[in-house]
């Protein structure tokens, strides 16, 4: 299929994890009381911003890059 | 519980990638091989995070998290002796025969492989079955939706009645899959299972973190709840020292045997992920990919549950009930809450006089706990993807039996290419309406659902016996498989008549027609059904198959075992082959049983 998931999915992770770490920069602090004194949104959005871009990454090395020798990238099809 | 603008945020931006997903792929989608099998182009990682994907439904977020408040790490039992093992015999053993004969679907394997009858068979039950497994995955979702309270606040903004919240959940959840798959057909749904399983993970692992931080680890859960919920296998001599009420007997054989491999080789909604892969090496890898985050998933998913237990219980709280009135719950057990019936508002009983709990609570009331805004949006998009994906793979599933092994067999035999992609697209809409008809009659009559599912485990409970007799014994015949198949059906309907749960009264539990025997749980019975149900139908199946005239063998190279060519694997890296990966897998697995015994 002409799309590689890991594109999508690097995208929504990182727009995902953006969204949460300016969010835990910008919020009131009394709000991590709940999350046991950690701001959870600021170090699960790192997180995520980190494995969306190791997403895209992969994504955009497969679908823009050099095409590997044999063009199904793997084993060949029984 | 306060969600703010980044939640619902969060949430659009996901239901954006889902349908954008499905509108990207619509241009691949030319013939009906695109649309069923996905083209047979996938690579085996994809289709390997897809197969444990649609299974990751309600049922298991929910219910496994529910499963780990009732039983604790005895649940582990579903996975590390229940689905591994199945797994990795499905893509060793069975996945060259499925994949091999090039049948689109897992009935056409047995038209190929038996007769038509066979095939009619479980292509009907299994069609009803997915119809109404998506039905309850829309009403569970619905339902939460509106236990969660989290559309009542936007609701009255808009002035729109209370009521509508469910309709709201069942509507758009529809219209979101049938969107998708409308669209991009199994490349669609194979694609966002994907992503929903990588969301269900982030969502998952921040809870458990925290939970776990703040239970003071393992060893303070291990203190809070004391032995019988921290062991796996100590306990399972007999049916009365462990939460499970079963021995181990009947655990391995019919949660192990019986009950998984004939999940995970037989049902057509997860081998069709496999079926979708770009080679047979890929085909062969996808259940064994599949099983290294499944190995996994316990900690993921049960943990939740027994964190959710563990907890202090809160005094009683008011919390907003229906029409913003107060109401007054009663005492539950940590997070989890007592059961409250649905029309009278007041706590359920179990016979002894104490509240029952609401253990599917145990994850979203863990999720409200420990996630303030932000993340809630994130945790809440976790659980909303789970209830898609496992609707999704039900519809896809739907879709491919009934066009192959319904309509073109039995209503339109030779219509071209287009005419039978019409039809798959035309059986979305329509297996979409049923699934909320089916949600709707779940509202109506609570039993019904109770009833089917019931039906449905008479019906799937033989069906490993003849797909391993198929495969592995060159002289079964079709008489044989489908009287087997019958009998099988027939074994545990029989079983279930006569017998009884402890502590049950008789009807839909059991012992509708007499009460011969008391199974300590409801677990066991279940168990031993399957185990009945399974040997009833193997030995039938061998007796009708030596009496009746054996198969043309010409006709059955590349569907049995021993006139099939061995797949070639020579060319592939050790890592790559099914074999070294099962092994590993199994030895793994096997540490694990250790570790948490």
């Amino acid at each position: 299929m002409g799309l590689d998931i890991r594109l999508p999915i690097g995208m929504i992770f990182a727009i995902f994890g953006i969204m949460l770490i300016v969010f835990g920069v910008f919020s009131n602090p009394a709000l991590y009381a709940q999350s046991l004194g950690i701001n959870i949104n600021l170090v699960w959005g790192s997180v995520l911003l980190v494995f969306g871009a190791v997403m895209l990454f992969l994504g955009a090395r497969s679908m823009f890059g050099p095409r590997p020798a044999n063009p199904q990238g793997g084993e060949p099809r029984h | 519980m306060g969600l703010t603008t980044i939640d619902w945020v969060i949430m659009a931006v996901y239901f954006a990638f889902v349908l954008g997903i499905g509108a990207a792929l619509q241009r691949y989608m030319k013939t009906s091989a695109d649309f069923f099998l996905a083209g047979r182009s996938i690579p085996a990682w994809v289709c390997g995070l897809a197969f444990i994907s649609a299974n990751l439904g309600a049922q298991e977020v929910i219910g496994m998290g529910a499963s780990g408040a009732k039983y604790g790490i005895l649940t582990s039992h579903f996975y590390w002796i229940g689905a591994i093992p199945a797994m990795v015999f499905v893509g060793v053993f069975m996945m060259p025969f499925y994949y091999g004969s090039r049948a689109r679907s897992v009935p056409e394997y047995l038209r190929l492989r038996f007769d038509e009858k066979t095939r009619g068979l479980n292509a009907i039950s299994f069609a009803t079955m997915t119809i109404f497994s998506s039905g309850i995955s829309m009403y569970a979702m619905a339902k939460l939706i509106q236990t969660l309270h989290f559309l009542d606040a936007p609701f009255r903004r808009f002035g729109i009645p209370q009521a509508w919240i469910f309709h709201t959940g069942i509507i758009v959840s529809a219209l979101v899959v049938l969107t998708y798959i409308y669209l991009g057909g199994l490349t669609s749904a194979i694609y966002n299972e994907v992503l929903q399983f990588f969301l269900i993970v982030a969502g998952f692992i921040p809870l458990v973190w925290l939970g776990l931080k703040n239970v003071g680890g393992w060893s303070g859960l291990k203190l809070a709840l004391g032995p019988s919920y921290m062991h796996s296998w100590i306990g399972l001599g007999s049916p009365h020292t462990n939460r499970l009420g079963v021995e181990w007997f009947g655990l391995t054989m019919g949660l192990g045997f019986v009950l998984s491999f004939g999940y995970w080789c037989t049902d057509f909604l997860v081998v069709q992920r496999a079926m979708a892969a770009d080679s047979m090496a890929s085909a062969r890898r996808t259940p064994l990919i599949a099983a290294v985050p499944k190995m996994l998933f316990p900690f993921l998913v049960i943990l939740p549950g027994l964190i959710a237990i563990a907890l202090p219980t809160e005094p009683p709280a008011i919390l907003n009930g229906p029409q913003g009135s107060a109401v007054r719950t009663p005492t539950g057990q940590g997070l989890i809450p007592a059961k409250l019936d649905a029309t009278t508002g007041q706590p359920v009983l179990d016979n002894s006089g104490r509240p029952q709990l609401d253990y599917d609570l145990a994850v979203p009331n863990l999720l409200l706990h420990y996630f303030p805004t932000g993340i809630l949006g994130l945790g809440l998009t976790a659980l909303l993807a789970s209830f898609m994906s496992g609707m999704a793979g039900n519809v896809t599933a739907f879709n491919t039996v009934w066009t192959h092994d319904i309509y073109e067999p039995y209503i339109k035999p030779n219509a071209g290419d287009a005419h039978y992609l019409m039809m798959g697209r035309l059986a979305t809409i329509f297996g979409i309406a049923l699934s909320i008809a089916g949600a709707y009659l779940a509202t109506r009559f609570n039993n019904i659902m109770d009833m089917l599912q019931l039906v449905f485990a008479f019906v799937n409970a033989p069906l490993f016996a003849t797909f391993l007799l198929g495969m592995f014994w060159k002289r079964a015949t079709g008489h044989g498989a489908f009287i087997g198949l019958l009998s099988g059906t027939l074994a545990a309907a029989a079983h279930h008549a006569l017998t009884i749960p402890a502590e049950a009264i008789p009807g839909v539990k059991g012992g509708w027609l007499s009460v011969l025997h008391t199974y300590p749980s409801e677990m066991a019975q279940n168990f031993w059904t399957a185990i009945l149900a399974w040997t009833t139908c193997f030995v039938v199946t061998i007796l009708v198959s030596l009496v009746t005239k054996a198969p043309d063998e010409s006709r059955l190279v590349g569907l049995v075992y021993s006139l099939t060519e061995r797949p070639q694997e020579g060319n592939l890296r050790w890592y790559k082959r099914p074999a070294y990966l099962g092994v590993a897998i199994l030895g793994v697995t096997v540490l694990l049983n250790f570790i948490f015994r």
